[in-house]
């Protein structure tokens, strides 16, 4: 099982509804996030191309952030998602800084916190609440290792990118491009 | 040409516009450690090559400086962990791939070590100084009996300590600016340089200050040719690499960088010192001084400066 985000950045609209229904969903603090959407413009005028994404952890195959952990918080859960278990954090700072794409943030209450793919979801069976409540339904949550799901099946008919894959870590969400 | 805008207003604390999670205890930290390892490296290696009544200041009374430094910078390193609380953590497991985890199982044997030493050459330190409670002595004559073996493990383990403050922050990849193989080696040498200039400012006799002046010089060379290698990694290296050194060349550090580390931090230490043990008369104290502030303000620079860089996509 490896479970894998797809963004369709050709559909998203930058609505940022995924961020809120995260912070809801996941009671995040006021005033941080656990995903995010970045406009990138790019091109030389008049010739620009604007592109939109919703960006979070990307859940790496091979994770600086659990490579770094002195503790051993920072660990895979089913599927390789990278989770951070609360109480055997103790908020060093080190996977916050080993992380390429600022995904980790330091939460009010001293711990280090950040996307889980809606762990607690998944296990029920249901998607991430960024993924379900998407209005242009430009995102997709499934298993890589399933050949049949949706976002294999995606991944073999569009053409995707990852973000800093220079970096190494072999993340887990996906832009179509 | 590429611009990113977060759309979604993101501003999260310590992370946004750029990464400033490790203040300034992390540095000072580093700096201490690194300070701590240079002084013992001295005294033990010349405890086991029996060099002890020639250089009593580096085995007798620098190390004195050794525990107190340990305790500030560990006292400074968890005033920054943010779940302070749960610190006990790292003791109840050994992640042999998180520099953190080692480095803490480091200091976890050699804290204890470094007081011993200390403990042990105290009452040669000061003469009129008696114990308060008599059980201290036979623990005292125990831990001298032991001195030389305390020496042998005091190696290894203070090379581990420099070298560690720098891999420490080496093995982030996500900071274009740490993430070089030389940082390691460059922060050892440092360390050494210190706990040299320490030792410098601690000696007894002429001897020992010109012994440890031109250790130290010799310090100073092979840093200066690792913070060489270590800018020539970086201009050789990927567009990230470029960005993060032009924070320190042409960047809002380049002054830190080229007047108070290389300037006033190695070249001008190393000039006096030379001067020094050529026989014209310098205060010795002065390049010593100089040398420890460049120390610091090395870490202080690599730690700031290394968390404004990151990848670019």
């Amino acid at each position: 099982m490896r479970y894998a985000m797809v963004i369709d950045t050709l559909k998203c609209v930058g609505c940022s509804d995924c961020v809120v229904a995260c912070q809801t969903e996941n009671n995040v603090p006021v005033g941080y996030c656990r995903d995010w959407v970045t406009e990138s413009v790019g091109g030389t005028y008049p010739i620009v191309d604007i592109e939109l994404r919703s960006e979070r952890c990307n859940h790496c195959t091979d994770s600086p952030c659990v490579r770094c952990c002195p503790t051993g918080a920072s660990h895979y859960e089913e599927g390789g998602i990278v989770v951070v278990t609360h109480d055997e954090c103790i908020g060093c700072g080190a996977c916050i800084e080993s992380c390429p794409y600022d995904a980790r943030y330091t939460h009010p209450d001293g711990y280090v916190d950040k996307c889980t793919f809606c762990l607690h979801r998944v296990k029920k069976g249901q998607l991430p609440a960024c993924v379900s409540v998407c209005p242009t339904k430009c995102m997709y949550f499934g298993d890589l290792d399933d050949e049949s799901s949706e976002v294999s099946q995606l991944l073999k008919k569009r053409n995707h990118k990852v973000l800093a894959p220079e970096a190494g870590t072999k993340p887990n969400v996906f832009y179509l491009i | 040409m590429k611009e990113e805008l977060f759309v979604s207003g993101r501003n999260i604390p310590n992370v946004d516009p750029f990464l400033h999670t490790w203040h300034w205890p992390i540095p000072l930290y580093l700096f201490l450690g690194g300070l701590a390892a240079g002084i013992l490296f001295f005294a033990a290696y010349f405890t086991i090559i029996g060099k002890e009544d020639k250089v009593p200041g580096a085995i007798k009374l620098a190390p004195m400086v050794a525990p107190i430094a340990i305790v500030v910078g560990l006292a400074a390193l968890m005033f920054d962990l943010t779940h302070m609380l749960y610190f006990w953590r790292l003791y109840t497991t050994i992640r042999l791939e998180s520099p953190m985890s080692w480095g803490a199982w480091v200091l976890m044997v050699m804290t204890p070590i470094s007081f011993a030493w200390a403990f042990i050459h105290l009452r040669e330190v000061f003469p009129n100084f008696n114990w308060p409670f008599k059980w201290l002595y036979p623990i005292e004559d125990f831990l001298k009996k032991y001195k030389v073996w305390m020496a042998w493990a005091l190696i290894p383990l203070t090379i581990v300590l420099g070298i560690y403050t720098g891999i420490l922050l080496s093995a982030f990849n996500a900071r274009p600016l740490w993430n070089n193989a030389i940082l390691g080696p460059l922060f050892l040498t440092s360390g050494l340089s210190t706990g040299a200039a320490m030792n410098i400012l601690f000696a007894k006799s002429k001897y020992e200050r010109h012994l440890f002046g031109k250790i130290d010089l010799g310090l100073i060379i092979v840093e200066l040719f690792f913070i060489i290698h270590m800018v020539m990694g970086y201009y050789a290296g990927p567009e990230a690499q470029k960005e993060a050194l032009h924070l320190l060349v042409g960047g809002e550090f380049t002054v830190m960088f080229f007047v108070f580390i290389i300037g006033m931090g190695l070249v001008f230490p190393a000039i006096l010192e030379a001067f020094e043990l050529s026989g014209a008369k310098v205060w010795a104290a002065i390049p010593a001084l100089l040398v420890l502030i460049g120390g610091a303000v090395l870490r202080f620079l690599m730690v700031d400066a290394g968390q404004m860089t990151r990848y670019l996509y």
